[in-house]
């Protein structure tokens, strides 16, 4: 967690144009505040990422109000911030860094990138149910109804479960991570239980059934875009009230 | 036996704010008891997160994700419970890690599970997170974690 540059002093560039701070701000409503910092520090006494790569959500806004650019898009500091929002929270003038953030990781060329969220927001982008684990939509109807059709027979009181795939009109079109069905699809049934149990009237779909979207954790807004949009529809075309979507 | 809850920033912070919070408390007490239940402090909007959002758990930076999650980590034994209820799948995954890489051993379970197992309709199968201490019923087959 050394930080060589802290020790020596910081030549300032020479600002040519609008500096990435500005950029960010033209994008963001009320310009997300980015010019109206206290340097109080609330947001990283809070802030677990403080420390790592040298850096804190503070420093970074100083740094962006100092159009220190360069430094800003590179640090892999942007992937070590989990763009939870909890300085925006605490910071009395509403600040939102995770915005910095959030356009400092698009500013990295995608081969840069981490590799794993990449191949997530690609191996989603191949499959119509948007799974990041790259299950197909026939693999999760499959593992669904083989676990309902495990429990009815094997549980006393559960002859009647159901898990609803593409059920048109159902009031909540529920979403799924990839997880349960790909490696514990045990983990889903009390799910199903409670939802039956309560008789609320909710359906899984084929399409956009996935509830990740690493495409977002990838800063790509053209494919987390047409992610949300697709899911969106998805729930439209089935003629749901509710989407759920617990991430 | 102490239950306490991670209150998921998506869900929390991000999109509903305290009412959800207190929304998640009301059921969560309702399964546990009352008395069982202790929750960690800062909380509710102003909870840290755990560590495992925004993509970190496939981000490859696993040593930053623990480094982060330590103060979690804290904050979890802190409140002395042996079970962290993780209403999200980033926290589930990451807080499982945590109790096992800083060796607090605390169980992690979905809200699901627990809900399932309070209404008597937990399956032999749907076990996996729960220590030993609530594999009764005659029905668990002891994979203790
Ligand atoms: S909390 Fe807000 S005002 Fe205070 S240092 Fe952080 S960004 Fe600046
Ligand atoms: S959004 Fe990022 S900078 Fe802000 S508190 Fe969370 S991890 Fe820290």
């Amino acid at each position: 967690m050394s930080d060589t540059k802290a020790n020596h002093p910081t030549k300032l560039a020479r600002p040519s144009g609008l500096s990435f701070k500005d950029k960010v701000a033209e994008l963001l409503p009320e310009g997300g505040n980015l010019n109206l910092c206290l340097t109080c520090g609330a947001c990283s006494a809070g802030c677990p990422a403080t420390g790592l790569e040298g850096m804190d959500p503070r420093k970074f806004l100083r740094m962006a109000a100092l159009g220190m650019d360069e430094e800003l898009t590179t640090t892999p500091w942007v992937w070590m911030c989990s763009m939870c929002t909890r300085c925006v929270h605490v910071c009395p003038m509403r600040i939102n860094i995770p915005q910095l953030v959030y356009h400092a990781r698009k500013s990295w060329p995608e081969d840069k990138k981490p590799r794993g969220i990449v191949n997530s927001c690609n191996a989603a982008m191949k499959t119509e149910g948007f799974s990041a684990m790259g299950a197909s939509s026939e693999d999760f109807k499959f593992v669904v109804e083989d676990m309902v059709e495990e429990v009815r027979e094997s549980q006393p009181g559960q002859e009647n479960l159901e898990a609803p795939m593409d059920k048109h009109g159902a009031t909540y079109f529920l979403n799924q991570n990839s997880r349960e069905p790909v490696t514990e699809p045990d983990e889903m049934v009390p799910l199903w239980k409670i939802l039956n149990m309560a008789g609320c009237d909710w359906t899984y779909g084929s399409v956009g059934w996935a509830a990740e979207n690493y495409c977002m954790f990838e800063a790509d807004d053209e494919k987390w875009e047409q992610i949300v949009r697709t899911k969106i529809k998805a729930v439209e075309d089935l003629g749901c009230k509710y989407w759920l979507n617990t991430e | 036996m102490k239950f306490t809850v991670q209150d998921p920033c998506q869900l929390v912070r991000k999109t509903f704010g305290d009412p959800v919070a207190d929304d998640l408390r009301y059921v969560v007490k309702a399964v546990v008891g009352e008395e069982n239940f202790i929750d960690m402090w800062p909380n509710k909007s102003n909870n840290y997160c755990c560590g495992g959002g925004g993509g970190y758990l496939q981000s490859g930076y696993t040593e930053a994700r623990r480094y982060y999650g330590k103060r979690k980590d804290e904050q979890i034994k802190d409140t002395g419970a042996t079970y962290v209820i993780a209403p999200c799948h980033n926290c589930h995954a990451q807080i499982h890690d945590l109790s096992e890489h800083y060796g607090g051993g605390y169980h992690v379970v979905h809200l699901w599970t627990l809900i399932a197992l309070s209404l008597g309709m937990l399956g032999e199968n749907e076990r996996e997170y729960l220590g030993e201490d609530l594999c009764d019923c005659g029905l668990c087959t002891v994979d203790d974690e």
